[in-house]
């Protein structure tokens, strides 16, 4: 290097030094530091990746759930009510997912902002050789499944959008999902949304579940092929497990 | 050859520049892309108008100094190649060729093709050096160091610095290049005494000077002409969680 200096001598950057202080119920010197990781480029795109992880770990549970649809009525308001008696539990599993969206969302806008600051001005000729529409539109992606999320839960969790499903009972006495969901996806507006926005969430996963090994430092050429398929295949596996309810219905399938 | 030359100009960091286009002819399809912006300034000259103001120094693909993006690629995109190795037989006669600066906001345009690299100083600067002790100069097989590592810092090493990286990047990162600077030094034993703060500092100025950050496209990659691979920039990610980690 051109450069030489003693260890003892070189400063850190002034911003470097700078520690936020960021008093909080885990005392200052942890949130104050987990502040300063989340700040850095390279520890935001940390978070990312571990909350993008605890994410798509939920949104496998979560079909895995749903697809018991198959499995009949019985089987799919047993399991909804297990969720529910869970009680306590159900809502530190909440409250932890809601606190991983907030931080995989928040990072993400964040470094969107710094994206666009970086690169103020296009080029007149333009000339990508690498970037893919999964990855150039992630953002997009992004927002739109959190807007679809929104809408998911106004629609079966809260019944905003329709309060008959409130009313709706099975012979044990237990909430009828099943027949909520059936009801729901009679609807083809309602599935259409479904199924576009779990495209979108596909081709989200498809560039961002290869990306969060690079993230996370994991990139080593025995393993590197498996990466590169691991963000499409788990993009098509969530999209067609989720869709496949949708599609059920409207075929007549599920009844 | 017979070319027509889209260029940016603009007179300085103040002004904003636009595309101009010239005409220019008799091209050698053996000069480099260098020469042949060097013929159409000579002829610029001769009409009594501004030469076009690009960077270059040892046109031999080794400092660093030529930049150029070239219709919408770093250095004209052909693997392994610096614009001043570019020859003009990668082109075909009657071609437009666009020919603008490097974009990113940590490179700001001086003036026409030059941009201000200086923030890539700063990030060396912030840690890409080694301690190293006064005295006679240590005998170079006394470290012993595994191939592998050796061949992966050579290969970091490569880096000339010259930005292509940060100015491909959709997002203007400047990864690729920390990276290799990163991964050059931590995979050798002499690195070791600064591994961990090296890579917070230089990280931090990368952040501080207005770069972007990595969204895993691997643009740089591609357009990089000393192919340094964005394996680095994984390298790099492991250092800043391993310092991280320890609490450095
Ligand atoms: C169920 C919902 C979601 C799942 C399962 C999910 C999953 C993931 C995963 C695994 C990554 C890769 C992380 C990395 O590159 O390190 C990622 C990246 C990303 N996510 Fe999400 N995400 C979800 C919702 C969202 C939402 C609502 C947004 C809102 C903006 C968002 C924005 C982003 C962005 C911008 C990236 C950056 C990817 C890159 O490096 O290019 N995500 N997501
Ligand atoms: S990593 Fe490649 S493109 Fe970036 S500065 Fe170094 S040589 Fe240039
Ligand atoms: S002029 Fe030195 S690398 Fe091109």
């Amino acid at each position: 290097m051109r450069l030489t200096a003693c260890a003892r001598n070189y400063t850190l950057p002034p911003d470097w030094s700078k520690n936020p202080k960021v008093s909080g119920f885990f005392g200052e010197h942890f949130m104050g530091r987990f502040a300063k990781v989340l700040q850095s480029s390279i520890g935001a795109k940390v978070a990312m990746a571990v909350t993008g992880i605890l994410l798509v770990l939920f949104i496998i549970a979560h079909m895995l759930g749903n697809l018991l649809m198959f499995a009949g009525p019985e089987a799919t308001n047993a399991y909804a009510k297990g969720l529910k008696d869970l009680g306590a539990l159900l809502w530190v599993a909440r409250i932890g997912l809601l606190v991983v969206f907030l931080v995989h969302i928040g990072s993400a806008l964040r470094l969107w902002r710094m994206n666009q600051a970086a690169r103020p001005q296009a080029y007149a000729v333009s000339e990508s050789t690498m970037v893919t529409y999964a990855g150039r539109s992630i953002v997009l992606t992004g927002l739109l499944v959190l807007a679809f999320a929104a809408y998911h839960l106004l629609h079966f969790t809260l019944f905003a959008t329709n309060p008959e499903f409130a009313q709706l009972h099975d012979a044990q006495g237990r909430h009828d999902v099943y027949r909520m969901v059936v009801l729901g996806f009679g609807n083809t507006a309602v599935s259409g949304v479904y199924l576009v926005s779990m495209i979108l969430l596909g081709l989200h996963l498809s560039h961002g579940v290869t990306s969060l090994f690079q993230s996370l430092g994991i990139n080593n050429p025995s393993y590197n092929p498996l990466i590169k398929r691991l963000g499409p295949w788990s993009g098509v596996i969530v999209a067609v497990g989720f869709m496949a309810i949708p599609l059920a219905v409207l075929a007549g399938v599920l009844k | 050859m017979d070319l027509t030359l889209r260029v940016w100009r603009q007179k300085d960091g103040q002004s904003t520049g636009s595309l101009e286009t010239y005409q220019v002819s008799g091209i050698i399809p053996d000069m480099s892309f260098l020469e042949m912006l060097d013929v159409t300034n000579e002829r610029l000259i001769e009409e009594g108008k501004e030469p076009i103001a690009f960077d270059h120094d040892c046109r031999e693909g080794i400092c660093g100094a030529c930049s150029l993006v070239i219709n919408g690629k770093a250095h004209g995109g052909f693997s392994g190649t610096t614009t001043c190795q570019l020859h003009m037989r990668k082109f075909n006669d009657g071609d437009t060729i666009t020919v603008e600066p490097w974009r990113a906001s940590a490179f700001p345009v001086l003036k026409d093709l030059v941009v201000d690299r200086t923030s890539f100083d700063r990030i060396i600067q912030a840690g890409g050096f080694i301690s190293a002790n006064t005295g006679g100069a240590p005998d170079g097989n006394a470290v012993p160091i595994p191939k592998p590592d050796a061949d992966a810092a050579m290969d970091a090493a490569a880096c000339i610095g010259c930005g292509a990286c940060a100015a491909s990047c959709p997002n203007g990162s400047a990864m690729l290049f920390v990276a290799a600077k990163v991964s050059h030094l931590a995979h050798l034993p002499q690195g070791v005494p600064e591994r961990g703060q090296r890579v917070l500092s230089m990280v931090a100025r990368m952040d501080e000077e207005g770069f972007g950050n990595c969204t895993n496209h691997a643009e740089c990659e591609a357009m990089c002409p000393k192919d340094i691979s964005i394996s680095h920039i994984a390298k790099m990610n492991r250092e800043f969680i391993r310092a991280t980690v320890r609490g450095e």
